[in-house]
C-alpha cells in the first residue's frame, strides 16, 4: 500500500500550493500516472480521501490520466508501445531496454477557489 | 534529527489552518452567493512536478555518498520468501576474506533476517518498516549513517518481500537485483512487469525444487528475457549452492568496474 505514502506526498504539495495561492478550497487534481508506475488509482484515490478529510482538499476529485509505456528501438530508431510483460520491438524483436514513457507520477495542476 | 533531509522540519498543517481562516473571511464578505462565486473563482494552478521528487533527490545523495566511498550498492528485491536472505547468508560467507560487505534488511514487522545476517559476521541495520511496504531513499539514508565511516566494498540491501511497491522506489543503488524462485510459477514478470522491467540482475533460485514442482525451464527463461530485457539472469540454488560462483564472480566483477571507473576520475 504505498499509496499511501503517495497520496499524502501529494496532499501536502497541494494544500502548500493552495495555501501560497490564499486559495480556499481544492476542487480538483489532475495527475499524470504511467502504466508501469505500478499505483493503483483506486488504492490511491481512497487513501487520498482518508487522509483529505477536515481539509481544504476534502472531497477533491482526483483526475487521473494513465500514460502509456513506449519504449525505443534503437534498431529501428522508432517508438512503439509494447505489449503487457514484453519489450519487443514489434518490427524487429529486439528486446528493448528503454523505457521512455510509463514510469511517471507526476502532479500536472491543482484546481482551486 | 536529520540534517540531510530536513525531516524533522514541522511543515504543512500550520498553513493549512491559515488557509482556512483566510478562505472564511472571503465567503463572509461575499454574502449568500456561495457557490456562484466558487465557480467564478475556479482557477488552475500549474504544477509538473513528479511526486517521487524527494525520493529521487535523496537516492541521488545516496549514490554520491556510494560513489565516493567506493560501495558497490545493491537492491535486492523479491516476492515474500524467494530467497532473498538466504543467498545474502551465502554471499557473506562465501565473500568475507575478499571484501568489507555489510546489509541493511527491511522487514514489516521482525527483526529475524538481520539476525540472520548478522550470524555471518558482517554488520548489519534492520529498518522496521512497519505498515510500509518498500524500503525508500529516506530510510536508507538513515541507516547509512548507522553504519558509520567504517570502508565498505559491497552493501547489500535487502527490500521488503513485494513485487509492487519497492518498484518505484530509487534507493540509489547500483545494481536492482529481482530475486525470483522456481516455486512460484514461470509467469511471474508478466504479473509485475514493473519491477522486472529495469533489472539489472534477476536471480531464479531454489533450482533444486525445480523437478519437484514441474518448473518449466524453458517457457520461464523465455518470458523473463521478455520481461525484463536488460537483465542478466542466474538460476542458483541457495540450499545446495548451485549456480552460487556464478553470482559471486558477477559481484567480483561489478565491484572492480565500479572501483575502476572511480579511479579514472
Ligand atoms: N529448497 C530451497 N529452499 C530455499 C532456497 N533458498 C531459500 N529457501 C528457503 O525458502 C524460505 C524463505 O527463504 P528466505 O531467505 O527467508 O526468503 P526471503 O526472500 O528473505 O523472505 P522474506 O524476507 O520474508 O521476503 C526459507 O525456508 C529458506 O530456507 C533454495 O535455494 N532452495
Ligand atoms: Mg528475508
Ligand atoms: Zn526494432
Amino acid at each position: 500500500m504505498h499509496e499511501f505514502g503517495i497520496a499524502e506526498s501529494l496532499l501536502n504539495t497541494a494544500l502548500e500550493t493552495a495555501a501560497r495561492a490564499e486559495a480556499s478550497k481544492i476542487e480538483q487534481v489532475n495527475l499524470r500516472i504511467g502504466l508501469l508506475a505500478g499505483v493503483v488509482e483506486e488504492a490511491l484515490t481512497f487513501a487520498f480521501e482518508a487522509l483529505s478529510e477536515d481539509t481544504p482538499a476534502q472531497g477533491a476529485r482526483l483526475v487521473i490520466e494513465p500514460i502509456p509505456v513506449t519504449c525505443y528501438c534503437e534498431t529501428c530508431a522508432a517508438f512503439f508501445e509494447p505489449p503487457r510483460g514484453s519489450y519487443r520491438c514489434p518490427t524487429c524483436q529486439a528486446p528493448s531496454r528503454s523505457v521512455k514513457s510509463g514510469r511517471e507520477l507526476q502532479l500536472i495542476s491543482i484546481e482551486v477557489s | 534529527m536529520c540534517d540531510h533531509c530536513g525531516c524533522s522540519t514541522p511543515s504543512s498543517p500550520h498553513s493549512h489552518s491559515h488557509a482556512h481562516e483566510r478562505a472564511h473571511t472571503h465567503s463572509q464578505d461575499r454574502g449568500h452567493h456561495h457557490h456562484h462565486d466558487r465557480d467564478e473563482e475556479r482557477r488552475t494552478i500549474a504544477l509538473h512536478q513528479s511526486l517521487m521528487a524527494k525520493n529521487d533527490r535523496l537516492a541521488e545523495q545516496n549514490r554520491g555518498f556510494f560513489k565516493g566511498r567506493g560501495t558497490l550498492a545493491l537492491n535486492i528485491v523479491s516476492s515474500p520468501g524467494s530467497g532473498k536472505t538466504a543467498i545474502l547468508e551465502a554471499t557473506l560467507r562465501a565473500l568475507q576474506d575478499d571484501y568489507k560487505m555489510a546489509t541493511i534488511v527491511g522487514d514489516l514487522a521482525t527483526d529475524n533476517d538481520a539476525a540472520r545476517l548478522r550470524a555471518t559476521g558482517a554488520p548489519s541495520i534492520q529498518i522496521t518498516t512497519g505498515t510500509v511496504c518498500h524500503l525508500d531513499a529516506h530510510m536508507i539514508q538513515h541507516a547509512i549513517e548507522d553504519l558509520g565511516r567504517a570502508p565498505l566494498d559491497l552493501l547489500f540491501i535487502e527490500n521488503v518481500g513485494n513485487l509492487v511497491c519497492p518498484a518505484g522506489f530509487d534507493l540509489g543503488e547500483d545494481v536492482r537485483v529481482v530475486v525470483t524462485s522456481v516455486t512460484e510459477g514461470e509467469d511471474k514478470p508478466q504479473k509485475y512487469p514493473s519491477i522486472f522491467q529495469n533489472a539489472d540482475i534477476v536471480l531464479v533460485n531454489k533450482i533444486d525444487l525445480a523437478e519437484a514442482v514441474g518448473y518449466d525451464r524453458k517457457r520461464a527463461l523465455e518470458i523473463l528475457r521478455n520481461a525484463a530485457p536488460g537483465a542478466l539472469i542466474l538460476e542458483l540454488s541457495a540450499r545446495t549452492g548451485a549456480g552460487l560462483d556464478a553470482w559471486y564472480n558477477l559481484l567480483r566483477a561489478r565491484i572492480r568496474a565500479k572501483v575502476g571507473t572511480e579511479a579514472r576520475h
